[in-house]
């Protein structure tokens, strides 16, 4: 059953290469023998992408370097905050890529080491909402841990309420207060 | 990099940084008559001590003033009083007096009479100097408040609080001392890092509070405001907040973390030694210490969302103490421990709420929507809380019935968590004429 299939397309094969010897044939074949005439091509760099390490910039963010084939460097800053629900404490899915991102670096070299500043919004009394923070702080550094990163690279503060970004009144300023900033030093 | 400015000083600001607007007063608010005091001296005096003593009595809500314009006479000692003329214009109590100089200081006489029977209440004279007439004022209208009302005065206590100034990424916090009418305003601490929970000392010689200033990082430091000299408790890991003095003055409850969440501890600042009081993975944080220092209540979310517990020092046994609504939190008990204040919140708002432990009953004081901080005078009838108004943070002051409340508005910035002092800033004792 399987053989005269074989044949077939064998036979396409052959058929289009015939074709194509066709369609060539107007052209003159250049000579195998006419390359060496020609001056040698410079031998090929080597492709060693160059790497820069990740830096911290004046902000306190991860600063990742790229260079491509061409020698172009595109510089990513790492996303330092991650937002929380109200009276919640748990890390976000959303936040997870960019927190690996954090980990891979943190790993790569322990001298990078950061702080977890922990905020809330100002609803609900002071120091409970200092005590929140800090829990939101202690959940980032947990996922953290969990990707490998040392602990000791990691120091959390809370600011509970005291250090709003945005000062409106309503939800659309207390969900970007609730939040977790990774800041390196 | 971050900003970081600590003064560290004591200086009294020229003018007033809160005035009280009374918002709701008592429906049948008592008329009374506060004449201007009759001045004996030859300077002119610093201050208007009838004037302070009317402005005191109208804020307290309680009093009906009548305008010195509609008087018809203006007497200062009692056998210049004709009570028929004070009660033709409907006038209940009349206050008057007079100051002469004694020594070098100030004598100031004051009378109250009651119109309706002809009598004299109340006739002495306490003695001070030209600097504490704003003290010798608010004494004056504690005597008269007391008589009329049978509540001690508030007037000679002093209200601490923070203030934060500036824009968002450039804040100034500031923790203030002013007297009760919002005057004298003595700024104890200025700081570009978050400063807050300020307590007094059962005496009132000193304060506690949290500053972020060093490194940004929280510490609690302890001001002696006598001497002027401040200590900083060891600072932990984690957090080091919610001070709040035992009612002996030796002890400090406070908030540390550093066991892996936030848990009451107790400093003896004594012994220097530090003691453990609740032990759990959830938040237990906002202690206040009964009357009698034999137990504490906090914060906590053991059981899920911030509700109030006790905690037994001596067979440090909990108790959970409220059950209405999703969120109660800092609660501070009344003098006689029959019950607290705290912020509830209700349909998603925060009020300040009374749970009165006799009836078992919750009910609600303020009508606002983001109240927080509680504090209650000495006199135990009037609570100060902090509140928002017109997307800024004010004082605001509610009277424990519910029936008295004012605001303590500020020209500049957001005012929050106001600790009402717990004793008179100055004694007057009575001498007699």
């Amino acid at each position: 059953m399987e053989t005269p299939k074989i044949h077939v397309i064998l036979a396409a094969v052959f058929f289009a290469f015939l074709l194509a010897g066709c369609e060539s044939e107007p052209v003159a074949p250049e000579p195998v023998a006419t390359v060496d005439d020609r001056p040698p091509p410079a031998p090929p760099e080597p492709v060693v992408p160059k790497v820069i390490p990740p830096a911290v910039n004046n902000d306190g963010n991860l600063v990742i370097s790229t260079v491509d084939d061409m020698g172009n460097v595109t510089e990513e800053v790492l996303q330092g905050i991650f937002y929380f629900d109200f009276d919640q404490a748990i890390v976000k899915r959303a936040g997870h890529e960019e927190l690996n991102k954090h980990a891979r670096v943190m790993m790569s070299d322990s001298m990078f080491s950061a702080r977890l500043e922990g905020h809330a919004d100002e609803r609900g009394t002071r120091e409970y909402n200092l005590a929140l923070g800090e829990r939101r702080a202690n959940a980032i550094r947990s996922y953290l841990v969990s990707m490998g990163v040392s602990s000791s690279q990691m120091e959390v503060i809370s600011y509970g309420e005291e250090k709003p970004v945005s000062s409106s009144h309503d939800e659309s300023g207390w969900s970007q207060n609730r939040r977790v900033e990774i800041i390196y030093r | 990099m971050r900003f970081c400015l600590i003064f560290f000083l004591c200086v009294s600001s020229a003018y007033a940084e809160l005035r009280i607007v009374v918002t709701q007063g008592v429906d049948n608010a008592m008329r009374i008559a506060v004449v201007p005091f009759e001045w004996r001296g030859q300077e002119r005096l610093p201050e208007d001590l009838a004037g302070i003593v009317t402005s005191d009595m109208q804020l307290s809500g309680r009093f009906e003033a009548l305008p010195v314009s509609q008087m018809l006479s203006l007497p200062h000692e009692a056998n210049e009083v004709l009570y028929r003329d004070w009660r033709l214009l409907k006038v209940e109590y009349l206050i008057i007096g007079y100051i002469q100089p004694v020594g070098g200081q100030l004598q100031v006489h004051y009378e109250l009479h009651n119109i309706l029977r002809q009598s004299v209440e109340v006739s002495e004279s306490i003695i001070g100097s030209q600097l504490d007439m704003r003290h010798m004022a608010h004494h004056v209208s504690d005597v008269m408040f007391e008589k009329l009302t049978g509540i001690p005065g508030s007037f000679s206590t002093r209200i601490m609080y923070v203030t934060a100034s500036g824009p968002l990424q450039n804040r100034i916090f500031r923790l203030n001392i002013a007297d009760a009418d919002g005057h004298q305003v003595q700024t104890v601490l200025e700081s570009g890092e978050p400063v807050l929970s300020p307590a007094w000392s059962p005496d009132g010689n000193r304060i506690a509070y949290v500053s972020f200033e060093s490194d940004s990082r929280p510490s609690i430091y302890i001001h002696d405001l006598e001497m002027n000299k401040r200590m900083v408790l060891k600072r932990y890991p984690g957090l080091n907040g919610a001070p709040a003095f035992s009612p002996d003055g030796n002890q400090l409850a406070i908030v540390l973390s550093k066991s892996g969440s936030p848990d009451i501890w107790i400093y003896d600042l004594e012994s220097h030694r530090l003691r453990q009081i609740t032990r759990h993975y959830g938040i237990d944080t906002e202690p206040s210490w009964t009357a009698d220092g034999r137990s504490i209540v906090f914060t906590s979310d053991r059981g899920g969302k911030p509700q109030i517990y006790r905690i037994n020092l001596q067979n440090m046994a909990i108790e959970r103490l409220t059950f209405e609504g999703d969120y109660n939190a800092k609660a501070s008990l009344l003098a006689d421990d029959s019950g607290l204040v705290m912020v509830h919140r209700r349909d998603g708002i925060f009020h300040i709420s009374l749970l009165d432990f006799r009836r078992g009953r919750l009910s609600v004081l303020t009508e606002t929507e983001l109240d927080e901080s509680p504090s209650i005078a000495p006199n135990g009838s009037m609570l100060i809380y902090a509140t928002q108004h017109g997307g800024r943070g004010i004082l605001a002051a509610v009277s424990i019935d519910g029936g008295v409340k004012f605001n303590l508005p500020s020209s500049t910035g957001d005012v929050r968590e106001p600790a009402w002092s717990p004793k008179k800033q100055r004694n007057f004792i009575p001498v007699a004429d």
